[in-house]
């Protein structure tokens, strides 16, 4: 049989190189076409007398294998012949066959029979089905170097593992690095990988593939250490190992709660874990099958994957050239103030491979903006988070400046000065004669109208808002607003978004954009609530029971209520007789006005902030806005909370302030912490239309 | 209907629950073993007379598994022919072991039996059997497992009980067990523990400090503060009870009970049994109740259990003259007699299992021969013993004295 995807060489010693190189793909990825080779290739191997062993490597020069495709996982969730679950167990079987060598457990343990060996060389990304597969092979070399790294992600699309790889963790590394692993969704280099018995040896790049084939050649047969007798999971493991206890039950607690308890892969995991520790691997695989299976028949893992993996590759990718050629790449990007955004900015522009010039007006000021960001990398450095090799790019990438003429170097511009639209006109009037003709110019902005900023050039065309998020290097999307910029000057500003490995959306440009149309009624439900004398707990818990990553109130705290309260002011002021009010004006005003609560950083707001202790809720808070005798439950504070964000997205879908689906899903995950779990309000809207019981409760 | 009759009830005192306990060498067969023999040659002549013997034990592992009971009826040389049952409903398994020999005497399908419990946390720590409800993700998620200790400190957040109302009810109850103690109030139902040489090893409860002052146990920490907020079990709290804000962790080793190693037993039987042995009986059981109630605030249901025990037996709480009440935490008992209504001068007037400790499986028979003790030397009627049992459960049994 020809394979499509496998390439097979038979050497000497008759150990056969199997390269897997999916065709029309960047990196290998498990689709049809390499399971159902895979399996025939494994089947024809255990049989073949004259093929002593196998090396499995990658035919791609980046990555290994990084998992599931992206169709398989659309088929199997649209109900396809073939659902998921079934592929991926049938990947399983293969999977298993190769390390048992297709014989039942109960002869390896009894060492009558055993496997030809087989070796991988992880060169690359082994992400998922990727790792999964090199798990199942009896040794395991990875290369030494920066792109290595191994992960098992699956979780972050609401699913598990399922093709072995969390069962192989557990055998190998024990239940906490498992747990790191498969719900944390933690990657880890090829030097961890070996502290963790992942792999059995790390090698430079280029010994992997001799590496591997030397085992393989040294060995006439090979069994996993779990089929073999008197075999332990490593670290402790059974419902007999207090060690094993105490993991369950503090790893129970602390993911139990918040948006968890509606990610079912989460106590799906836990559990496979747990029987995992107890059965032996062929009744692990089986466990882990049937949890996979359940994970499918909720709509958990189609929103995820919708959301998260379909849509954000998608928005990622751009916009293709209309004419299919090339567009001018950017180089050099010039990053006008260097304050928080302009340093943030700078940062992810150099770490991404441009070279950024960072001004101010001032060259003590730029100066003082590069000092930044050398020492929050060297802070990172430090604590492993990034390579050495940080510090000398963002050291000879970013150029602190104080001459506008050097702007005419760079392809884009971005204006980051401060939020105000004097300032801000005034610094775009200044900047604009010193650019290229052909340069990208995009202003940094939330909140002000693109198309008033654009009146300052002379080149309207050119210019576009990139609302960028603080912490602009953990913040991954990025509001797009083109007002009347060109679309092939959009289509590079897109592109430039992906580059620094944000997710770029279009918005229109109308107050607000789209984040901050949504937010100020999120939080004014919450501060409402309050006004009518709900318990300011309530109303806390009920955010973080449906997965909101921090509380209303405290989010208010953090961001500020005089902030809060001079938006609304300017937005009643500048609407007129258009403003609706959303019925927590009144309660706003009275706490900063009358109350002097300002938020976190101004002595307290909705909380207090002891010196030693933890926050706690402003005691006097209860006198100010008495509780109601009796208070809501809190399933409807919850509503209340869920339907002040969904009711305005939605609005601003029809509206066409967001350009799609997908757009308004991950703006809302990324951009102010809506719950992954449901996929993005669209999406939930769609799943929660969808169930009928919950339309019953409502009639 | 057969009346069930208390003719009499011993216990060990109660060792330090640690290796540095003075009976930690005794193993947990001895110590029940010991009751039993006791509690038989004292009362009934003919030991093939009782027909069941009834244990409580919470961690049944080790050496406290495979039906401890059997075992320390053939350690005591009591006679084959008298079977044994092995009870667990957590802190109330004694009780339990109590209430079920009372009800198979009522029911006629004994004449003569021992209810009691043992429990040597010294040597078997609590948790040693395991169990799902914290262990198996599958359970642990759906019935929002937390520490009975952060339980405690729930109750003390939900219904007021400041860190200092909790330390002054804990110095009370050593002062009242050192008084009690004092005036040999507890006599007449303890024996000796010995060793294989029959010296006597332990006399008296040997956690009860004579002083024990407000100051020294304000300076001790809480013991649950870091595994509530770090450990996540306040957030799985807050996912119960939603209405607070954050649980105030007062509880510490001063006001919760003492770990500790002992065993009870509890002689009951049909009037006719008792005269066919020349026995007196003491006490008749009034009433007995089990209830089951919310599992992760968990120990709030003695109040329920009492209630229902009230209405079995058609008593109202003002019949009742003395209550015993164990105090697994301070704010179980604060609660109990909060919800109840009660003054807790009526509660535990010889103290508790803060200053005497809980060896767990064996406490709720020692409540039933302290409370007796105590109705016959003030010469009252009724005593009600409640436990709080893990997992939200609560037992009571009302009792009369006679004679």
């Amino acid at each position: 049989m020809e394979y499509s995807t496998l390439k097979i060489d038979l050497d000497a010693d008759r150990i056969a190189t199997v390269s897997i190189d999916v065709p029309g793909r960047s990196m290998n990825v498990w689709n049809g076409a390499l399971i159902d080779e895979f399996g025939h290739w494994v089947e024809r191997f255990i049989a073949d007398p004259e093929v002593r062993g196998a090396v499995i490597v990658s035919g791609k020069p980046n990555a290994f294998h990084t998992g599931a495709d992206i169709d398989l996982l659309l088929e199997g969730n649209e109900g396809h012949a073939d659902p998921l679950d079934q592929v991926i167990a049938r990947l399983s079987a293969s999977l298993r066959a190769l390390e048992s060598g297709g014989r039942p457990a109960a002869d390896l343990l009894r060492g009558k029979s055993a496997a030809k060996p087989v070796a991988v060389a992880i060169e690359g990304l082994a992400l998922g089905g990727g790792l999964e597969l090199a798990l199942a092979c009896h040794y395991r070399v990875a290369a030494d170097g920066r792109g290595v790294a191994l992960g098992l992600p699956e979780v972050q699309l609401g699913l598990l593992p399922g093709a072995g790889g969390l069962q192989r963790v557990l055998r190998l590394s024990g239940l906490k690095v498992a747990a790191d692993l498969c719900l944390d969704g933690r990657q880890v280099s090829a030097q961890q990988a070996l502290k963790y018995g992942l792999v059995n040896e790390v090698v430079p790049a280029e010994a992997a593939r001799a590496a591997a084939q030397r085992w393989v050649k040294a060995n006439t047969q090979a069994v996993q250490p779990w089929d073999r007798a008197g075999y332990e999971i490593p670290g402790g493991a059974g419902p007999f190992d207090s060690r094993a206890v105490l993991f369950f039950t503090a790893e129970n607690a602390k993911r139990q709660s918040g948006g968890n308890q509606h990610q079912p892969a989460v106590r799906a995991i836990l559990s496979c874990l747990y029987q995992g520790m107890i059965l032996p691997l062929d009744g692990a695989l089986a466990f882990d099958a049937k949890s996979f299976k359940s994970l499918m028949r909720t709509a958990v893992p189609r929103n995820m994957i919708g959301t998260l993996f379909v849509g954000r590759k998608r928005l990622r990718s751009g916009v293709p050239p209309a004419d299919g050629a090339p567009r001018q790449a950017i180089r050099t990007v010039g990053v006008v103030g260097a304050g928080l955004m302009g340093s943030g900015i700078a940062l992810v522009s150099a770490m991404s491979g441009m070279n950024v010039m960072l001004l101010d007006r001032e060259q003590a000021l730029a100066e003082r903006g590069k000092d930044g960001i050398v020492q929050r990398v060297a802070e990172r450095v430090k604590r492993g988070a990034l390579e050495p090799t940080a510090l000398d790019v963002v050291n000879s990438r970013i150029a602190p400046i104080s001459d506008l003429a050097k702007l005419g170097d760079a392809d884009l511009v971005i204006e980051a000065v401060y939020e105000d639209s004097n300032i801000k006109a005034q610094v775009i009037r200044d900047i604009h004669p010193h650019l290229r003709p052909d340069a990208i110019f995009p202003s940094n902005t939330s909140t002000l109208p693109i198309r008033q900023l654009a009146a300052h050039t002379a080149r309207p065309e050119r210019f576009l808002g990139l609302h960028f998020f603080s912490p602009v290097d953990r913040m991954s999307l990025v509001e797009v607003i083109p007002g009347a910029a060109d679309t092939d000057v959009v289509a590079a500003a897109l592109d430039y978004v992906g580059r620094i490995k944000k997710t770029p959306i279009i918005v229109s440009d109308v107050r607000g954009f789209y984040t901050n149309r949504i937010m100020p009624v999120y939080l004014a439900e919450a501060m409402r609530m309050v006004s009518e004398g709900v318990n300011p707990a309530l109303i806390e818990n009920a955010a973080l029971q449906f997965g909101m990553p921090i509380g209303p109130l405290a989010l208010i705290d953090e961001t500020a209520l005089t902030l809060n309260y001079q938006l609304m002011e300017t937005t009643r002021r500048d609407l007129g007789d258009a403003y609706v009010p959303l019925g927590h004006e009144a309660m706003l005003e009275k706490m900063v006005r009358e109350l002097g609560r300002q938020g976190r950083r101004g002595g307290g707001g909705f909380y207090e902030y002891p010196e030693k202790a933890a926050k706690r809720i402003w005691p006097a808070l209860r006198e100010h806005f008495p509780w109601m005798p009796t208070q809501p439950s809190v399933e409807d504070v919850e509503s209340r909370l869920v339907y002040s964000q969904l009711l305005p997205a939605l609005r601003c879908l029809a509206e066409g302030i967001v350009r799609d689906v997908e757009s308004a899903d991950l703006a809302a995950i990324l951009g102010w912490g809506f719950p992954a779990w449901t996929g993005g309000p669209i999406t939930h809207i769609r799943t929660w239309a969808g169930s009928s019981s919950r339309l019953k409760r409502i009639a | 209907m057969t009346e069930a009759l208390i003719f009499d009830a011993l216990r060990t005192p109660r060792g330090r629950g640690k290796s540095t306990g003075s009976i930690h060498e005794v193993t947990p067969v001895r110590l029940a073993s010991q009751v039993l023999r006791e509690i038989v040659h004292r009362n009934v002549p003919n030991a093939a007379q009782v027909e069941d013997v009834a244990l409580g034990c919470v961690s049944a592992a080790g050496e406290q598994g495979g039906l401890i009971a059997r075992s320390a009826l053939f350690h005591a040389d009591l006679p084959n022919a008298t079977a044994a049952l092995h009870v667990n409903r957590f802190c109330g398994s004694a009780l339990e072991a109590v209430n079920i020999i009372a009800a198979k005497v009522i029911s006629g399908e004994i004449a003569l039996g021992i209810g009691g419990g043992v429990e040597s946390m010294s040597r078997v720590p609590l948790g040693a059997d395991g169990g799902p409800w914290s262990m198996d993700p599958e359970i642990a998620f759906k019935a929002r497992y937390i520490p009975q200790g952060i339980s405690a400190d729930l109750i003390a957040t939900r219904y007021g009980f400041s860190r200092q109302a909790c330390d002054e009810f804990a110095c009370e109850s050593h002062r009242r067990a050192a008084s009690a103690w004092r005036e040999g109030r507890f006599e007449r139902s303890i024996i000796p523990v010995t060793d294989i040489l029959d010296q006597v090893m332990l006399t008296r409860d040997e956690l009860v400090r004579e002083t024990s002052d407000l100051e020294t146990m304000a300076a001790l920490r809480p013991a649950f503060e870091s595994m509530g907020r770090d450990g996540g079990f306040d957030a799985v709290a807050f996912q119960k009870y939603p209405e607070l804000a954050a649980i105030q962790h007062v509880h510490h080793a001063g006001n919760s009970s003492g770990i500790a190693d002992g065993a009870s037993a509890v002689l009951i039987g049909t009037a006719r049994a008792g005269h066919q042995s020349g026995l007196k009986p003491r006490a008749r059981i009034r009433a007995m109740a089990s209830v089951g109630s919310e599992p992760t605030i968990m120990l709030t249901a003695p109040e329920l259990a009492a209630k229902k025990a009230l209405a079995i037996a058609k008593l109202s709480k003002s019949d009742i003259d003395l209550w015993e009440v164990n105090e697994a935490f301070a704010s179980v008992v604060l609660r109990f007699a909060q919800a109840m209504e009660l003054p807790l001068d009526e509660i535990n007037v010889n103290g508790g299992a803060i200053a005497m400790g809980h060896p767990t499986g064996a406490t709720g028979a020692m409540l039933v021969g302290t409370v007796l003790d105590e109705l016959e030397r003030r010469g009252k009627s009724l005593g009600l013993v409640t436990l709080c049992v893990g997992g939200g459960m609560g037992v009571a049994t009302i009792i009369e004295r006679l004679g």
